[in-house]
């Protein structure tokens, strides 16, 4: 008789207030232990494809800022390749890491992170994704870490034809996931409740 | 435990009923920091199934060891010294090599090394609360600390987080990411903590419960703590849907 053995996976909890001792010591002024915080450079001098910043706050149900969040992202190179073994498509950007990590400012509530714009890359089904970053947000009173995406908002075409930003039913919330642009830098506001709530995702 | 997985398809879902819900208000501050609305659901696209590598050259000789990796030279933590160790598997029970381990805690007092606490239990000169460590090719992972104290915080009048270490767990793609929480077996602040309860089944809490090891306590040393974590599991991509002709 074949039975089903499966684990559960271990439950989620809070990332709590402290989180930049465990994920980023050296932000928190807890020098000596790691050389670098893991995360804080996606890039270098030889980095291929068009830099740019992105920034943001996260902002709770009553529109306040949150100060002791932590957002890490994940996204495909300029050409569109992921610095992945799993990555069976070509090789990415040796230079590029693709994987950021960054608390929010303690006192201005903004994250940045120092990147390339992704390339598009496929959907399962053979169809393009539009560039986009992904996100994933932790804090206090956070339960399970938040699943989102960025997206841009010049590349309207592709938007457009997005197999995600398709599935949105209510199109009014498909802004919530698209930043706005100045010139190399763009802005992406995450509110994790009220009437602009963002979309988030279960992946 | 049986051999890693070579997976690398889309995950298991998430069962979000075993997990706590966003908006637990035992837990006050998750009442204005969880979403209201449905989260869109979508299968995993190679930007979730691929993540990045973390090489075991990023981590230091002292990364594992909490006791020594603050302390000045001839010195080390105070505390009750415990070696926490375990496996990092995916819901087939497969061994998640390379995993990215990081954890942080609060000192034997329960005071963090953090400018935001300010708990009058002094600071200990000789402790950071932070480690790190990656998966071996079983999965194994092993960490040597203190055993923390529990704290008072401000939610209900007289709440006390039992002790706990803080856990986060980086596999192999993006969606498998998690942060996590460990407390430790007879503690009796575990039923009643506010964000302990923010999870609704008791078999889903006693995961998250590390048992005494004694097969592993160092004698005359260090005792030991056993918690395997588990990570979701993922579909082998033979059978997954693509456009004919690709
Ligand atoms: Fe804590």
């Amino acid at each position: 008789m074949t039975k089903l053995e499966y684990l559960k996976e271990s439950p989620s909890q809070t990332a709590g207030p402290y989180v930049h001792i465990g994920c980023t010591p050296n932000f928190v002024g807890n020098t000596g232990i790691y050389k670098e915080d893991l995360g804080v450079r996606m890039v270098n001098a030889k980095t291929k494809g068009q830099r740019i910043t992105v920034k943001g706050r996260v902002f709770d149900g009553t529109g306040a800022p949150m100060k002791d969040a932590m957002l890490e992202i994940w996204q495909a190179d300029g050409e569109g390749l992921f610095n992945s073994p799993s990555e069976t498509r070509g090789k990415a950007d040796p230079y590029f890491t693709g994987w950021g990590r960054q608390p929010v400012d303690m006192e201005t509530a903004e994250f940045c992170f120092e990147t390339v714009k992704p390339g598009a890359v496929p959907f399962p089904d053979g169809r393009s994704q539009a560039p986009h970053i992904n996100f994933w947000i932790v804090a206090r009173g956070i339960n399970i870490g938040l699943n989102t995406r960025m997206y841009f908002p010049e590349e309207e075409e592709a938007n457009a034809a997005d197999p995600v930003l398709g599935r949105i039913e209510h199109r009014m919330r498909v802004p919530t996931l698209i930043a706005k642009q100045s010139g190399d830098k763009y802005t992406f506001d995450i509110h994790i409740q009220g009437d602009n709530e963002t979309v988030f995702f279960d992946i | 435990m049986s051999k890693p997985t070579t997976n690398a398809g889309p995950f298991f879902p998430r069962d979000r009923n075993w997990h706590p819900k966003a908006m637990s208000p035992g837990y006050k501050t998750s009442v204005l920091r969880s979403p209201q609305k449905a989260l869109l659901s979508f299968g995993n696209t190679i930007s979730e199934t691929t993540g990045p590598v973390f090489g075991h050259n990023i981590i230091g000789e002292l990364d594992h060891d909490l006791i020594q990796n603050y302390a000045k030279p001839g010195e080390s933590a105070q505390g009750e010294r415990i070696i926490v160790h375990g496996h990092v598997l995916d819901e087939e029970a497969r061994a998640v090599p390379n995993a990215l381990v990081e954890v942080w805690q609060a000192n034997a007092g329960g005071r963090y090394r953090h400018k935001k606490d300010g708990y009058l239990a002094p600071l200990d000169p000789n402790f950071g609360g932070c480690g790190r460590v990656i998966t071996d090719e079983n999965g194994y992972y092993a960490f040597r600390t203190i055993r923390p104290g529990p704290y008072p915080w401000p939610n209900g009048v007289n709440d006390w987080r039992p002790s706990h270490i803080h856990f986060s767990l980086f596999g192999s793609g993006f969606a498998q990411r998690l942060i996590t929480q460990m407390y430790f077996e007879g503690d009796p602040h575990i039923p009643l903590c506010p964000i302990v309860r923010t999870i609704n089944d008791p078999a889903a809490i006693e995961m998250l419960v590390a048992k005494l090891d004694m097969n592993h306590t160092v004698p005359m040393d260090a005792r030991a703590y056993r918690f395997d974590i588990v990570l979701r599991g993922r579909r082998s991509t033979m059978f997954e849907n693509r456009m004919e002709g690709n």
